[in-house]
């Protein structure tokens, strides 16, 4: 609550270029972001891809090694409901999400900055579109507080 | 987590420690969690503007003097050990590095084995005194909730035992289980009351295997 009231209120600020971590799953959101280059698509470059063979092998360190080190969002991309290359490697990566998220209200971070999106290979504009809502809503929750000290 | 916080109070250097045996297979205290703790507390304390060094790692067991003793360049590195061991490996490291602080990271639970991935059943209370020939291989002591060894109570309703739906009643399964194995009558046999001094009562245990012990 405490921190949607201060986003609400806080303005944009428009020069700050969030650093956004996505685990991409490699048979989805990797090949979308591939198609999307091929269709010119374009979309916020502040995000730094690392490919996964299944969104399902994320861990919830990895998670957090990328707020550690300063990430300003992070994000899982991995197929639709149903459509894992391995059965259920998306619903895991969905639960573990939804633990880390619970892990970061723990200590007092803002879980917001932690997203789970789902899409397909030939979705290309819904990834441009998955990249531009997650900038938008890190560039209203502003610089990670953990930035301090971390070198860019 | 606020337990650990506590813990941790005050302290600069923290050692993480994992143990990598019987908490590592129950996803409670292994490298993994180690690594997930240790960036919990990381965060925590960037945000919160502290000046932490947190370390991890992890050894086979913290249960064995010789592999405490192997990370001892590590712990000496730190001012406060969280041990991610059950309570047998807190004790020990605590025992063995007497001047650091040893706190637990986790609260051991109990001795059972994963019914499916990530859920977990109590199975053995480790009571000195095995009664597993006579039950079918179900436990009474452990699984039925008043540790009942002569049958169920009025409490067994279809199966279930009465202090929750989730449960299964321990006498019924060892009913049905005998039935399987034709060895119904055993269900006849009095177990006359149990001398409890083997489960603790009677004070900590102590096992000496003598033909193992090197004068």
């Amino acid at each position: 609550m405490e921190a949607e009231e201060a986003t609400s209120t806080q303005e944009v600020n428009e020069d700050f270029r969030p650093k956004i971590v996505a685990y991409c799953c490699n048979y989805c959101a990797y090949a979308a972001a591939d198609l999307a280059g091929s269709m010119r698509l374009s979309y916020p470059p502040d995000i730094k891809v690392i490919r996964i063979p299944c969104s399902g092998k994320v861990e919830i360190n990895y998670l957090l090694k990328a707020f550690e080190e300063g990430a300003d969002g992070v994000m899982v991309a991995g197929c639709l409901e149903g459509d894992c290359h391995f059965m259920e490697g998306n619903y895991r990566a969905k639960r573990k999400v939804r633990h880390a998220k619970r892990l970061l209200d723990e200590i007092g971070f803002d879980s917001e900055r932690l997203e789970m999106y789902n899409l397909s290979s030939a979705m290309a504009g819904r990834f441009a579109e998955i990249i531009e809502e997650m900038t938008e809503k890190i560039k209203k929750l502003g610089p990670t507080p953990l930035r301090k000290g971390v070198k860019d | 987590m606020g337990e650990i916080l506590e813990m941790v109070e005050g302290y600069e250097n923290i050692l993480v420690l994992g143990c990598g045996t019987c908490v590592t297979v129950c996803l409670s205290g292994g490298e993994r969690e180690a690594a997930i703790l240790a960036g919990q507390l990381r965060i925590w304390g960037k945000k919160e503007g502290k000046n932490l060094n947190v370390m991890e790692h992890t050894i086979q067991r913290q249960c064995e003097k010789e592999w405490v003793d192997e990370m001892r360049g590590h712990v000496e590195k730190a001012d406060v050990v969280l041990s991610l061991a059950c309570g047998v490996g807190v004790q020990l490291v605590a025992e063995m590095y007497e001047d650091k602080a040893v706190y637990p990271g986790l609260n051991t639970t109990f001795m059972g084995y994963p019914v499916e991935h990530g859920t977990w059943l109590e199975n053995c209370r480790g009571c000195g005194n095995c009664v597993l020939a006579h039950t079918a291989g179900v436990c009474p002591i452990t699984r039925c909730a008043k540790s009942l060894l002569n049958g169920p109570c009025g409490g067994s309703q279809n199966g279930k035992c009465e202090i929750s739906k989730e449960t299964e009643c321990a006498w019924q399964l060892i009913y049905d289980r005998l039935k399987t194995k034709e060895r119904l009558e055993w269900m006849n046999s009095y177990q006359p009351p149990r001398d409890w001094s083997t489960a603790g009562d009677g004070g900590p245990r102590k096992s000496v295997k003598i033909e193992e012990v090197v004068d």
